[in-house]
């Protein structure tokens, strides 16, 4: 997915390119590059590019923002774009306006449930929340007597305890106490958590395909450049058996990932087959971010350990986004179920049907 | 980007999940009548020329090749649909499955006219069974060593030398051979190799079974002594073989026969741990179907860029060798898992008799059409390492 021919795409990789320079994001200690960065996508209208126009957003369809989302991960974007775009989504589901600014939403994890209370306010726990702390608005489902909601709240109302994932990024502990949501309404029929995490799961898996494009691409290029026993590292025949495996790895995740995309955009239903689609997704890709970017590690030798190299802005990223929405050990054991509880026969008729 | 892999979520069109209905009802049929078990991976008897022959009459041979050959001029994605069903099925498909994967478009491609009308109709009706000649002893993957000489004489050319791990051959009318026909050059060692059509059961000709670690026989080593080919049996240009055996490629290494060989452990697992496995079972189950997910939704992607005319060799290669890791890993994870089953399950014995004969075919799954090593060696090549 080297080139685009997505005017949304075209659009991104622009702002990142100008913006969210990998290198140029390394040497800054301080962050400043965010807010450019940030007001660049909000004027383009890519935050909220899952949400409807008349609720405040740009409309593009389900396949054009995978797409961005995959180029997000080309760049290992570390700024909340896919948490704000799945916030306006989940909205979006109730027909709730988005605000401007960042988001994210709760919970970020199917382990984690808000409860919606009978007086109407909101309370729960949501751990491992990707840029809770950055987030002036929550987009939130709960649960309660009658049914499932969909709420946008203010970050005023919640309780935050700072933390960071494995990519340095923010991965924050948000509490929900008695918080009055600024809108609440109930969600689509048929519409719960598990529809919320596997959107999530897919939106991590094209971030990290992408992240491994890039791995893939910068382990060729230093291979290309670096000298060893006289040579090019890349002539040596066991330094191109792992790329060549890291060029697996990434495809892997790649093809798991747009298929599942490609499953959500154009299905209606959530049945077995897309929930197949979503899970095979997350499990696949976060096993290509650990077996991926320990070649993309071993390949660039120590100096890929500093913190000088801009590979860890991908290979941590990729690791750290394995937790999000669902680890693959949780898809697994629902995977797992369902495939026991169709039956043996029914194995290969699920596998077969995309 | 240097390396710019595409894998499109190519979907397979409406019209195959019709023929995947027609295919699954005529299987079903064949296991009720007796015709092969599909709980059996490991018969004796893999050749049933019957089979082959009610698989012909079916139209599912040939079936993307040109009508006037006895080919259905359908899409690849169809033959897609047919090639999978078989393997799941576990049916005997050995006695077909080389001509109407390879041999059968080389002949296309570079046959002559009679040449194809007299055999191309054959292997559509499923009445004969082709082995491929490449790998000889010392040579193997290094196809451009290849020794087994074809000297011109009057009217074609003797063969003189010997092919080994030869799938079939024991059962093949045919045989599509690479010979070396003049020695490579400085320049060139891929030089000097010339691809023919060779006419087995002749006088000339011996096949020698080489017997398998599986208890099998399909391998063999086949002996040519002054046997005689006919000028017109030569395929496509005279020391120039290499181009077109390398462009073929991509057809042998990305089907779904790629992945699906031990795929039949997967479901008898399910099967033994029933409707409510336990926290590790449910996940070893989970990343299993994961793997094997992906991967076809590669397979078929390559499949798409196939039938839209591309050639897409590094897609390919990337499909074969993470598949073929899969699928010789497959056993081994499944008995991991399988340890916990409870000796009660009705299908534990079935299940044990699979490992440990999937655990037996697993060591040639890496080596089959292009080592592992070959392979990344072709991926590095499209990464631009060398």
């Amino acid at each position: 997915m080297a080139e685009s021919d997505n005017i949304i795409v075209e659009t991104a990789e622009k702002i990142f390119a100008d913006l969210a320079d990998p290198q140029t994001i390394n040497h800054d200690k301080k962050d400043a590059w965010k807010a450019p960065l940030w007001q660049a996508l909000s004027d383009a209208g890519l935050p909220l590019s899952w949400v409807p126009e008349d609720c405040g957003g740009s409309g593009a369809d389900l396949a054009d923002g995978f797409a961005l989302l995959n180029a997000a991960g080309r760049f290992a974007v570390a700024v909340p774009l896919a948490e704000t775009m799945l916030a306006g989504w989940l909205l979006a589901q109730a027909k709730i306006s988005s605000p401007g600014g960042e988001m994210t939403v709760l919970p970020a994890s199917p382990r984690d449930k808000i409860t919606l209370n009978a007086d109407g306010s909101l309370s729960g726990r949501a751990r491992g929340v990707p840029f809770g702390k950055a987030a002036k608005h929550f987009a939130v489902l709960a649960n309660g007597n009658g049914g499932v909601s969909i709420a946008l709240v203010d970050a005023g109302q919640a309780r935050i305890e700072a933390g960071l994932n494995v990519g340095y990024d923010n991965s924050d502990i948000v509490t929900l106490d008695k918080a009055q949501p600024i809108t609440i309404k109930p969600a689509p029929k048929g519409f719960d958590q598990t529809r919320l995490m596997l959107m999530g799961g897919v939106a991590r898996s094209l971030q990290i395909a992408g992240a491994l494009e890039s791995m893939l691409d910068i382990s060729v290029r230093y291979s290309n450049e670096r000298v060893a026993f006289e040579k090019k590292i890349s002539k040596f025949q066991a330094v191109q058996h792992n790329l060549a495996r890291l060029a697996g790895e990434s495809a892997a995740a790649l093809a798991a990932a747009t298929s599942a995309a490609d499953a959500i955009a154009n299905t209606a239903a959530f049945n077995d087959e897309v929930f197949l689609e979503a899970t095979a997704a997350k499990i696949r890709c976060a096993e290509a971010a650990e077996k991926g970017g320990a070649i993309a590690h071993q390949v660039h030798g120590a100096i890929g350990f500093t913190n000088e190299h801009i590979l860890h802005r991908y290979s941590l990223r990729a690791l750290a986004w394995r937790d999000d929405f669902g680890s693959e050990s949780h898809w697994a054991v629902e995977l797992g179920k369902l495939v026991a509880n169709r039956g043996a026969d029914e194995l290969w008729p699920l596998v077969a049907s995309r | 980007m240097t390396a710019a892999l595409r894998f499109d979520p190519i979907r397979l069109p409406e019209k195959c999940e019709q023929l995947r209905k027609e295919v699954r009802a005529f299987l079903a049929e064949e296991i009720a009548a007796g015709t092969f078990d599909p709980h059996k991976p490991n018969r004796e008897d893999t050749d049933v020329p019957e089979f082959s022959r009610k698989v012909g009459a079916k139209g599912w041979l040939g079936m993307t090749w040109p009508k006037k050959y006895g080919g259905q001029e359908r899409s690849f994605l169809e033959r897609y649909v047919v090639t999978e069903e078989m393997r799941v099925a576990n049916a005997p498909t050995r006695r077909f499955f080389v001509a109407d994967r390879q041999s059968g478009p080389v002949l296309l491609k570079y046959a002559p006219e009679h040449i194809k009308m007299d055999i191309l109709p054959r292997i559509c009706r499923g009445e004969i069974c082709f082995a491929i000649g490449m790998s000889e002893p010392n040579s193997g993957s290094d196809l451009f060593a290849a020794k087994t000489r074809a000297t011109k004489t009057d009217g074609g050319y003797l063969i003189n030398g010997t092919k080994i791990w030869t799938s079939s051959a024991h059962i093949a009318d045919y045989m599509i051979a690479i010979f070396r026909t003049s020695p490579p050059t400085k320049e060139n060692r891929r030089h000097g190799l010339t691809q023919f059509l060779v006419k087995m059961k002749q006088p000339g000709i011996k096949v020698n079974p080489i017997g398998q670690i599986t208890g099998q026989y399909e391998f063999n080593e086949v002996v040519f002594t002054d046997f005689f080919v006919p000028d017109d049996h030569v395929l496509g240009e005279v020391d120039g073989a290499w181009k077109q055996a390398t462009s073929e490629l991509a057809y042998e290494r990305s089907g779904p026969e790629r992945f699906l060989e031990t795929y039949y452990v997967l479901t008898e697992l399910v099967r033994a741990v029933g409707k409510n496995p336990d926290t590790r079972s449910a996940e070893g189950i989970g990343r299993l179907v994961a793997q094997v997910h992906t991967m076809r939704r590669m397979s078929v992607s390559v499949a798409g860029m196939l039938q839209a005319g591309k050639e897409p060799v590094v897609e390919a290669s990337i499909v074969k060798d993470i598949g073929t890791v899969w699928e010789q890993q497959l056993p081994h994870r499944v008995r991991d898992l399988a340890a916990f089953v409870e000796e009660t399950a009705t299908n534990r014995e079935t299940l044990e008799r699979q490992l440990d004969f999937a655990i037996k075919t697993a060591p040639k799954l890496t080596i089959q059409g292009g080592t592992t090593e070959v392979l990344r060696g072709i991926i590095a090549r499209g990464l631009g390492l060398r």
